[in-house]
């Protein structure tokens, strides 16, 4: 199933957001969206997911789902949006309760998830006792639950400190490995992009406009090497050569709001 | 090289930095209430037993201790208590009834807000006792002016900390919800209902006040029994031993209310 944004174009009262951007992300594959702060990053992951209706143009799907997915675009939050009354087994479970598996089945695919993001031992706790990276790993567990074709990653790691973003950053990696889910992953972080994406959408200052998509033309696996560094290092700085002249404009205009 | 685990030498004499962070973390005693309490009683009592207040106008504890223990052997203490209990659960049990429906009505739906909180906001200044008098012309003089009447001012306080309580559901969860496809059912059931708990069961702490308040009222206004009617009575015929023996029940039963929900908001809010 292929997810494509087609002249998508977004206005919050008078302030254009988004204009015209169009991109298609195919089954398998994972693409990054970067851009200076309040580019529209993360409206344009909304309106992807279905969230929010956008002012012109539209998300489009192309061929099936997978057979056994519950969820086909499902998202992964930045803030995790865990329910903080339900202990880990429950906030996985909470998507897949008002379908019409069996409560066997169910605690199942809950199972699989949880031990997919080595959460099996922390079933019972709540999120208030876990760790910022242990409730992200409960929010993707969720996410796996569910079994996506596509993952909506809205900054997932940008509440983490650098070693818990480090360690979810190869959690990533190994889910994604097997081509199995796509992902969207919006991220500030240049190097999160070029480690996780196969294509990095560079979207202007707003209103986000597409400036370039940069290929990056290894395999994930590849990008842990030594060898790979030099090159990753080289896309981030064409990147950041893109976007650093407005990264600069958004920042004053921040501040100035 | 400096060795940096060790402060270097020098003649210098050295002082400590000032602690500054002491204070603004009030932590409660869990005996301390009771022993104030306690040795308030017992100031009370012997200052009474040593003829420092004349006991027309501040009987001892020992003498409304003496009045509850006769009211209890008479059977008028549970005559007027069963009234009064009678009429507040009834009556909260009907205002927070009502007050939940509404409030999630109002903290649901556009319509119902727009038009509910016009209401609200006109008639929950309004002091529910003095709907009384009208209550009764339309109601009759039986329990159900004086029900309708708590029913009343539970209502209003219980729908404004309802829809308070929906409105600061995190909004990202509902959007989580959303986002997997849950109906709107389920998110009121699973994310609104147990987000908006915490400012329900304040309300709960609120309304059964204003249920003992307003019960008393109105058993001053109109009633034959209950303990408002008996801290009348007491007070009309100077008994002020048993004036003060009804509000030490009105205390004890608005302690065993506050006791309730507290047991509640631990159990049905231990994740918090």
């Amino acid at each position: 199933m292929d997810l494509i944004a087609s002249h998508i174009s977004h206005r919050f009262g008078d302030l254009a957001v988004l204009d015209d951007v169009s991109f298609t992300v195919s089954a398998g594959e994972v693409v990054a969206i970067v851009g200076p702060s309040g580019c529209g990053k993360s409206t344009l992951l909304s309106i992807l997911g279905g969230l929010l209706q956008p002012t012109s143009g539209a998300p489009e799907l192309r061929g099936d789902p997978p057979a056994d997915s519950f969820n086909p675009l499902t998202f992964v939050f930045q803030d995790f949006a865990l329910l903080p009354w339900a202990s880990v087994e429950e906030n996985v479970e909470f998507p897949l309760l008002h379908t019409a598996l069996s409560p066997t089945r169910r605690r199942a695919l809950v199972d699989d998830a949880l031990r997919r993001t080595g959460l099996t031992e922390f079933r019972t706790t709540y999120p208030k006792q876990l760790s910022g990276g242990m409730r992200q790993r409960v929010g993707i567990s969720r996410a796996l639950a569910v079994k996506p074709a596509i993952l909506l990653m809205d900054e997932p790691l940008s509440a983490l400190d650098s070693q818990t973003r480090e360690l979810l950053m190869e959690d990533f990696v190994r889910l994604l490995a097997d081509g199995s889910m796509g992902a969207v992953y919006v991220t500030h972080n240049l190097e999160e992009a070029s480690r996780l994406a196969d294509r990095i959408v560079v979207l202007s200052r707003r209103p986000g406009r597409i400036r370039e998509v940069v290929s990056v033309p290894m395999t994930r696996a590849e990008r842990g090497e030594t060898a790979a560094r030099e090159k990753l290092l080289a896309i981030q700085s064409q990147i950041w050569s893109l976007i650093r002249n407005e990264a600069i404009d958004a920042e004053r205009e921040v501040q100035h709001a | 090289m400096l060795d940096r685990a060790e402060a270097p030498s020098t003649d210098q004499a050295t002082r400590r930095v000032r602690f500054r962070g002491a204070g603004f973390v009030p932590a409660s005693s869990r005996f301390g209430g009771w022993i104030a309490l306690a040795l308030a009683v017992a100031i009370w009592q012997a200052a009474g037993s040593a003829g420092l207040a004349n006991p027309l106008f501040l009987p001892p504890p020992s003498a409304i201790a003496r009045a509850i223990y006769q009211l209890a052997i008479s059977g008028a203490l549970w005559q007027h208590l069963s009234a009064s209990l009678l009429r507040i659960g009834v009556g909260w049990l009907l205002g927070t009834a009502a007050g939940v429906a509404v409030g999630f009505a109002i903290g649901l739906s556009r319509l119902a807000r727009s038009v509910g909180i016009t209401f609200i906001s006109a008639l929950f200044p309004i002091p529910k006792i003095a709907l009384l008098p009208l209550l009764i012309l339309w109601l009759g003089i039986g329990e159900e002016p004086k029900i309708a009447t708590i029913a009343l001012g539970v209502f209003f306080s219980t729908a404004i900390s309802v829809y308070s309580g929906v409105d600061a559901v995190p909004r990202n969860l509902i959007r989580m919800a959303q986002s997997f496809n849950v109906p709107f059912a389920t998110i009121v059931r699973k994310v609104i209902w147990p987000g908006a708990l915490p400012a329900i069961l304040a309300g709960f702490r609120i309304t059964a006040s204003v249920a003992l308040l307003l019960v008393v009222s109105a058993e001053m206004i109109g009633a034959q029994y209950g303990i408002g009617a008996f801290v009348l009575q007491a007070g009309n015929l100077m008994q002020t031993d048993q004036l003060l023996a009804g509000v030490v029940i009105l205390s004890v039963f608005g302690l065993a209310v506050g006791k309730v929900i507290g047991w509640l908001e631990t159990r049905l809010l231990h994740w918090r």
